[in-house]
């Protein structure tokens, strides 16, 4: 071989090495890491005190949470029945709503201190979480189901489910006008003050605690029950789950039945922290995709963890930009994942 | 000459090239159309009282702004099989470029109202180009990082820059007047319409347009959209039964044989975006000119990406003819259940006093329902893709 061809093919292989060590799980860890370094860096130069930032990243944490409760059910049905189901943010809102309306028929108990609310948001989230979950199932019973069984592709479903977000979002909007609602209108909420001086409010502690919480329950129904196995065979090889005896439509039906209930407690949680509005899952629609593609589709760890760093940036960054540009953070940082190491953080293959 | 002559004459052009674009390609497609059209229009301003003439004049627009979004979507979807949740980006990105290139930058008192980042006072074809290019930016921007990837991530990554658009025009007002809307947008040759005339036009030409008021300019209006409709449709018939759509067929149904074949895939599908990104910044530029007042809210995901698909979806996917009907025929059933919202309200009084002002949210549900229907019963649409398109081959 010449000298040239030498050289050139040492260049090649410099590209290639240089190309597998980008696509890396490390190098994807490090670029957020100094995204997110750079982000606190900038915002301390914005003149923003050292205080409030840790303030505004245990915000973040706290947002994550939401993101995150909507997140684990998006990437579960998503990994198992494997097309992006579009229609989660309108399950999101939903779970919000139904909660808003079995609250207006329950009396209005004393609230439990240090929240900010009483028994009534409990048992509301308690009974619109299976309700959603209801749903889900009906719907992918009525939809995908027969999509299914013809063996449509992928774009099909997707459409569907777009389709689907736009036929629930507008029962919603049918049945509670298009105006913001409030679980509790005109009460105070009181910033607990933490160590650090951190300052936040003891429902944003509540939300983290629930996101924990329920990841560790989908974290044992997958790794510990039978139908977490059958969930997971389902999900890495549908065809050879059923040669060994799963019933796999059975298995679709609880992941829905799950990623419902776990779409309301995310809409729960976020009417909670704010408001609520026809619109407002269709807004945490960016935020959870950009969490589930970050932490690797069907990862239900990996999509909390992802979630928490999108609502850190989020949070920082608004020292500094415009908070409603939130979702645009989030968008950034998919594509940037996307860009790197589409498989996620935490995303089976390559290194 | 008369004020119905004149109208008369407008409709000609549109009528008889809308005529063509219907109609199926059989020989008889131009006769009829030239016969059909003319006389059509050389009666309807005589036969149709003025308001529902002009109302069906400015559905017409619309209507044919719809196409040109769901003829976009076909060279996305229908040839290559991209899954573009975010036709409200380049709708958008269109809208306010051709704006801000057309309009001239307020100063004084009025600058004070409207912000806007400049104003080039340029003529409306320059205008229109310069959506073209902006939207073919914005699109080699999404593109050339998700194109490599799975479709689905396409879906997220559209739906997610179609947000991050509206949200920028939402929020910077030095931009495009931010949250507050876009005013006194230029129209083509709005000048001949009003009673003084035009300054540059030849003293004939104002002439002719004498006995016309403004509330009559759609009908002009109408005669460039449907021109530049047609010739978009030639561009893309004849660029889909040309080697290049028969390429890009082959990277949609067996990417791995059209790679093993020697073609670049990647390159292939960013050219296939940015085209149909192009022909949607056209139609949003359009839009912009035939409103004349547009704010972000205009490019709502449900007008601006989720209509477009039901009408796609409906006419056929990867038929052009399909796209233009479809987007015609959802166009009108979308107008027509406003009627039915406004018709049904009564009705809806006695179940709730709240549900008649909620009214319009039906419709949503009925396009939601259709867009379903169409995909669980028939996901190749009223007209079928056409699997030969050699020109050397007999039908």
């Amino acid at each position: 071989m010449s000298v040239v061809g030498q050289a050139a093919s040492r260049q090649q292989r410099t590209g290639e090495w240089l190309r597998a060590r980008m696509q890396t799980r490390g190098f994807l860890w490090s670029v957020l890491g100094v995204l997110l370094l750079g982000v606190l860096v900038l915002a301390a130069f914005q003149g923003v005190s050292a205080q409030r930032l840790i303030s505004l990243t245990a915000w973040g944490l706290m947002l994550g949470g939401i993101i995150g409760l909507g997140s684990i059910g998006l990437t579960l049905v998503y990994g198992v029945v494997k097309f992006p189901n579009f229609s989660h943010g309108a399950l999101v809102t939903l779970g919000a709503y139904l909660t808003l309306a079995v609250m207006a028929v329950l009396p209005q108990g004393p609230r439990l201190l240090p929240f900010s609310f009483g028994w009534e948001l409990i048992a509301g989230l308690l009974i619109a979480m299976p309700v959603v979950g209801l749903v889900s199932v009906a719907v992918d019973k009525v939809v995908y189901r027969r999509l299914r069984t013809q063996g449509a592709h992928l774009v099909l479903f997707a459409m569907a489910s777009l389709a689907m977000e736009f036929f629930l979002r507008s029962w919603i909007y049918l049945i509670w006008g298009s105006d913001f609602h409030f679980y509790y209108s005109g009460r105070d909420n009181p910033a607990l003050d933490l160590i650090l001086g951190i300052r936040v409010r003891a429902d944003q502690l509540f939300i983290v605690a629930l996101a924990i919480v329920l990841v560790a329950a989908v974290y044992l129904l997958l790794e510990r029950t039978k139908i977490g196995k059958a969930m997971r065979a389902t999900a890495d090889n549908p065809e050879l789950a059923q040669v060994r005896g799963i019933n796999t439509e059975r298995v679709i039906a609880w992941t829905w039945m799950v990623g419902g209930a776990l779409a309301a407690a995310g809409g729960v949680m976020y009417g909670l922290s704010s408001q609520l509005r026809p619109e407002m899952g269709f807004w945490l629609l960016l935020p959870m995709f950009a969490a589930v593609i970050m932490g690797g589709i069907g990862n239900p760890w990996g999509a909390l963890a992802a979630a928490m760093i999108i609502g850190i940036v989020h949070q920082v960054s608004g020292a500094f930009i415009n908070p409603t540009y939130g979702p645009g953070v989030a968008f950034i940082l998919m594509v940037i994942t996307l860009l790197i190491r589409p498989q996620g953080l935490f995303g089976k293959g390559g290194g | 000459m008369s004020e119905n002559l004149i109208k008369g004459l407008l409709l000609i052009v549109p009528l008889v090239l809308l005529l063509g674009l219907v109609l199926p390609r059989r020989p008889w497609r131009v006769p009829v159309a030239v016969v059909g059209g003319a006389l059509v229009a050389l009666t309807l301003p005589w036969v149709a009282p003025a308001g529902p003439l002009s109302y069906s004049v400015s559905f017409a627009v619309m209507g044919s702004l719809y196409a040109l979004l769901s003829l976009g979507l076909n060279t996305q979807w229908g040839y290559t099989g991209h899954l573009n949740f975010g036709i409200a980006a380049f709708f958008a990105i269109g809208a306010f470029t051709s704006a801000l290139v057309t309009m001239e930058a307020p100063t004084g008192l009025a600058a004070q109202y409207t912000q806007m980042a400049f104003g080039l006072n340029q003529p409306f074809l320059v205008g229109v180009v310069a959506a073209a290019v902006a939207s073919a930016i914005l699109a080699l921007i999404v593109a050339v990082p998700v194109l490599r990837l799975r479709m689905d991530f396409l879906a997220i990554a559209t739906i997610g820059i179609a947000e991050v658009v509206r949200l920028i025009f939402q929020n910077e007002r030095w931009l495009a007047n931010g949250p507050q809307p876009l005013r006194g947008i230029p129209r083509p040759g709005y000048c001949l319409f009003q009673s003084e005339g035009c300054e540059g036009a030849p003293a004939w030409l104002n002439a002719l347009f004498e006995p016309l008021g403004t509330r009559d300019y759609s009908l002009l209006y109408l005669l460039i959209t449907v021109v530049i409709l047609a010739v978009l449709y030639v561009f893309i018939e004849r660029a889909c039964r040309s080697p290049w759509g028969r390429v890009l067929r082959a990277v949609r149904d067996e990417e791995a044989s059209a790679a093993m074949n020697g073609k670049n895939v990647t390159y292939m599908r960013i050219q296939s975006f940015v085209v149909g990104a192009v022909i949607m910044g056209v139609a949003g530029a359009l839009y912009a000119h035939h409103m004349a007042t547009i704010d972000y809210s205009h490019f709502h995901a449900l007008f601006a990406t989720f209509l477009v698909w039901v009408m796609l979806m409906l006419g056929g996917s990867g038929n052009n003819r399909g796209a233009i009907i479809g987007g015609f025929i959802v166009w009108g059933v979308w107008s027509g259940t406003a009627f039915l919202a406004g018709a049904m309200e009564p009705a809806l009084a006695l179940i709730s006093e709240d549900l008649p002002g909620r009214a319009p949210y039906i419709r949503w549900m009925l396009v939601a329902l259709m867009l379903a229907v169409i995909v669980l019963y028939r996901p190749q649409g009223l007209f079928r893709e056409e699997k030969r398109v050699s020109r050397y081959l007999a039908d």
